[in-house]
């Protein structure tokens, strides 16, 4: 766990510092070159104030994002944060017919919070009493209440109320112009979301795993999804200022998603997201500070992106390069067991255990399997620098050492042992039982194999050295004489 | 913006235009929405219809211009890639699909964001008329065709409903087995993977075209939600796209007339608000009805099914207990309780099966035939759990209470041949004979007329 975390650190750490690196080129001259020192080390009090509302909103985000990821309902937020636009822009008018500013930050996402929460009520409905498919409601949601809000919003500029114009920040957001209490708003909700996360903690990540097993437990599954619900409503409204409402469910999505490469621990996961959505703000934020026009909000998707891309290739539980080197490291262990198991078989008709291993040519392997010279050749580098294999006949021949005799002998057990028991137990043809003990004799393990000679021990009494079904000796002369000709 | 000083509606060639253009892009994504609802993809096409921004950012900064074949390509191509690049995350970085879908569109929106911001000198392009477009600005841009000054948008969509009807058309067959079942479309040696592509590159382009005179958020609800209220009113899939088709147009109609009356419903004279934002509010309602009333699949109709049936077993079970109170000598008198049993004798009785007498109900001759037929077949059933299963005679009665309801006469007729016709039921009470041609199905009872001259 704790060198995953570094890592993750590490790697924003970089990118945090490369990020900045790139824009201030953007920048020039030595005044601009002071700007950006002046935004990096925040000493301005605004910037400190949107980087730390931002990096705080990122967090919240990304740890209740893990458990939506998780219910695979990623997309509810989506739908969600689109909902909320008919409710802000209804309360606007709310509130300046009644005589208010209409401006109330308050009041507006009182509005769209309500609005919100009828959209996520809406989508449940629909799910529940119609045939219609999750990914149609939240379409249907999305669209609908979206031009819901379009249309009020039309109305509220055609009768020029004045001031309309700050409802447009919730549909892209405005984070440069975020105030003090902006950010404590921001702050005391992603204190909610850690204090629920970690008071629930079990429940959630029950519900999110096995909600069956949940309820026949008897945990109130709805009771929690409604908090799950309503977790995501507070921090999706919160957001609404910063990123808008278009964006906001990347910060829901990506920071999990990103964090789900690096680790199969929930935990983790949840401390991977949270650093991801903090960084993620933390990079957007500052680089929107020091290029003019950026529009902060997209820069904190972008950023997120990044994130997102590099956990991708360089997670170290899922990524990609992570699952490369797995498959390159089977097909390693694959190909060598092969080449013992080949030149157990090429040197075991004539001579006894006790003999002297025989020397065997590079051409007699090469015709032993399907497999190319220079793959041959690698994978007998490879083990005669492990030992299990040793040059003989100035380096024209190879020989088993005994220690690759041992392994060698191991591996033709595994799949002599697995030969018999498809013939003897599967009833397939000895002809055709090769190409499959071919694929299992690399992962047959302890337990398997007791079972295995447990089962077969009656029929076949030399088990320790079962004799292959197949007539080794013609294989082994033809290939030697093909060796010969072709030598 | 909307032209705001409609004080009284007047409908002008302006109108027609806009809700031409409307209809026109409505229906073109109608005609796709079917295909994504049933392939359960349809935020594929609010990702495609938010991520094509980049593309039309990067398309303009390119060629300097707003030339909509530059612009349809650039955007096309985003589109396509939003698909590839999200079905990659989703395989190769094994991501949930809709998590990926979400990654892939927020960001590729964001870039596009980034890019109109960077460029604003240089791109006459506004975030907004992407997502709520300007669909009353439309009739201004017109392109001349003969002696008619025709506004582009409605060649546009014209030319990409065309597309895409063309294209369902010529493919339908194809396209049918893959939104089903793309299993059996590649055993069928159809390329189920071609078709989703084919389809999502259609979706990326009716996107394009639409996006600018009616806005995304318009692309994404006529993507979905007429699809969606086709889906419950129909289970052919030809009758879907035409459902679905005509639900647009009307949605596109009603919604720019909507725009313009509807501030006025609210004391709001000569305001008018956004049509696109309407034409969207107006098929959520279409879909919100339609789930309330639609014949088979809505709420209403399912309710009354459920009422009816729940009727039905009380008149029946009522007709039982009559007749097994007349069977057994006493007292044929019966006290209907609670609203359900009262309806049911309110019915029997209008029905001429029962009789009201002083407060009490009792059969008449026509109820004792109807009752005899639901006591036979209760009864046949109970015979048939003793003889042919192992549960005990104490355990009969639940089943067969619950089979009588649904017995009709062919049944009964089967059940009592393969009993060899039976006299008692493991009970030992008397089955009633079949003599008369009366079973339990009501839909085989002699007219009305006949049980009121028998009361008589």
């Amino acid at each position: 766990m704790l060198p995953t975390l570094r890592r993750v650190l590490a790697g924003i750490l970089l990118t945090a510092a490369l990020a900045p690196a790139g824009a201030a080129e953007t920048t020039d001259g030595p005044s601009g070159r002071m700007q950006v020192v002046r935004v990096l080390t925040m000493r301005d009090y605004n910037t400190r104030v949107v980087v730390v509302g931002v990096s705080l909103l990122g967090l919240a985000a990304g740890l209740i994002g893990c458990f939506m990821l998780l219910r695979e309902r990623a997309l509810l937020g989506d739908a969600l944060s689109h909902a909320t636009l008919p409710g802000i822009a209804l309360a606007f008018i709310l509130m300046t017919a009644l005589g208010g500013s209409g401006k109330s930050l308050a009041g507006l996402l009182i509005g769209g919070t309500v609005s919100g929460v009828i959209g996520v009520a809406a989508i449940l409905l629909v799910v529940h009493l119609t045939r219609i498919k999750e990914d149609a409601a939240l379409g249907i949601v999305l669209s609908v209440f979206f031009g819901l809000g379009v249309v009020i919003l039309g109305v509220i500029q055609s009768l020029e109320l004045g001031q309309a114009a700050g409802l447009k920040s919730f549909i892209y957001g405005k984070t440069a112009s975020m105030v003090f209490s902006d950010a404590l708003t921001t702050g005391v909700a992603a204190g909610l979301v850690i204090l629920v996360c970690l008071l629930l903690y079990k429940e959630l990540t029950l519900l999110c795993f096995d909600p069956g097993f949940a309820q026949a437990q008897g945990w109130p599954v709805v009771l929690l999804d409604v908090v799950l619900m309503a977790l995501v409503v507070v921090v999706t409204v919160i957001g609404l200022q910063a990123v808008g409402l278009v964006l906001m469910v990347a910060l829901l999505v990506i920071p999990p998603a990103a964090a789900r490469f690096w680790t199969n621990h929930l935990p983790t996961m949840l401390l991977a997201a949270a650093v991801v959505g903090a960084g993620s703000g933390l990079v957007g934020a500052l680089l929107s500070a020091v290029v003019p026009r950026l529009p902060a909000g997209a820069v904190i998707v972008v950023a997120a992106g990044g994130f997102f891309a590099i956990s991708l290739v360089f997670g170290r539980a899922r990524g990609l390069l992570h699952r490369l080197r797995q498959q390159r490291r089977l097909a390693r262990t694959v190909a060598h067991q092969h080449l013992l198991r080949a030149m157990y078989e090429l040197s075991e008709p004539p001579t006894a255990a006790s003999a002297p291993a025989t020397s065997l040519r590079f051409e007699q392997l090469l015709g032993q399997r399907t497999w190319s010279a220079r793959q041959l050749r690698r994978t007998l580098r490879a083990a005669v620098k492990q030992g299990l294999i040793a040059t003989a006949d100035g380096d024209t021949g190879y020989v088993l050492t005994p220690a690759g005799r041992q392994a060698a002998w191991r591996v033709a057990r595994n799949h002599r042992l697995w030969e018999l028991y498809l013939i003897t137990h599967a009833d397939i043809a000895p002809s055709h039982v090769d190409r499959d003990a071919d694929e299992v004799e690399h992962v047959l393990d302890p337990v398997l194999l007791e079972r295995l000679e447990a089962l077969l021990s009656r029929q076949y009494p030399d088990l320790a050295t079962p004799p292959s079904p197949h007539r080794l000796e013609r294989i082994a002369a033809l290939a030697g004489a093909a060796g010969g000709t072709g030598g | 913006m909307t032209p705001a000083v409609i004080a009284a509606f007047e409908w002008l060639p302006l109108d027609t235009w806009i809700v031409m253009v409307g209809a026109l892009s409505a229906a073109a994504c109608a005609l796709l929405g079917s295909f994504l609802v049933l392939r359960k993809m349809s935020l594929m096409g609010d990702a495609i219809s938010h991520a094509v921004l980049p593309g039309l950012a990067l398309a303009f900064l390119l060629s300097g211009s707003r030339s909509g074949v530059v612009m349809l390509v650039g955007a096309g191509l985003v589109g396509l890639l939003t698909t590839l690049f999200t079905e990659w995350v989703h395989r190769t970085g094994k991501v949930e699909q809709g998590a990926a879908m979400g990654v892939v569109f927020t960001v590729l929106f964001a870039i596009g964001l980034i890019l109109i911001r960077l460029s604003a000198d240089h791109v006459d392009l506004d975030p907004d008329c992407v997502l709520y477009g300007a669909i009353e600005l439309t009739p201004l841009d017109t392109l001349r065709i003969g002696s008619w000054d025709v506004p582009r948008a409605v060649l546009v969509g014209g030319g990409v409903l065309l597309l895409n009807t063309l294209v369902i058309a010529l493919l339908y067959k194809e396209l049918k087995i893959s939104a089903f079942d793309p299993a059996l479309a590649t055993t069928l040696g159809i390329n189920a993977r071609l078709m989703h592509y084919l389809l999502m590159t259609l979706v990326a382009i009716t996107t394009v075209a639409a996006f600018e005179s009616v806005g995304s958020i318009l692309v994404i609800a006529m993507l979905i939600v007429p699809a969606a209220t086709a889906h419950l009113l129909t289970d052919r899939l030809s009758l879907m796209l035409l459902v679905s088709v005509l639900l647009a147009v009307a949605s596109a109609l009603v919604g720019h007339l909507a725009a313009i009356l509807a501030p006025g419903w609210f004391g709001l004279t000569g305001v008018s608000t956004n049509t696109a934002g309407m034409m969207a509010a107006l098929s959520g309602l279409l879909f919100g009805l339609t789930m309330v009333f639609a014949p088979r699949r809505g709420l209403l109709s399912r309710l009354w099914q459920r009422a009816d049936l729940a009727l039905r077993i009380a008149r029946e079970d009522l007709l039982g207990i009559l007749f097994r109170l007349e069977e057994s000598g006493r007292p044929p008198r019966y006290r209907a309780q609670g609203l359900l049993r009262r309806l049911a004798v309110w019915q029997l009785g209008r029905r001429g099966s029962v009789l009201a007498v002083g407060g009490t109900t009792q059969l008449t001759e026509r109820g004792r035939l109807e009752a005899a037929g639901l006591v036979r077949s209760h009864r046949l059933w109970e015979a048939y759990f003793g003889t042919h299963t192992s549960l005990g005679p104490d355990h009969i009665h639940h089943p067969a209470e619950r089979l009588e309801h649904v017995t009709d006469a062919g049944l009964q007729r089967r059940l009592a041949t393969s009993l060899g016709d039976p006299v008692t039921d493991p009970h030992g009470a008397v089955i009633p004979p079949a003599d008369k041609p009366a079973p339990s199905a009501e839909k085989s009872l002699p007219p009305k007329a006949t049980g009121r001259r028998l009361e008589q």
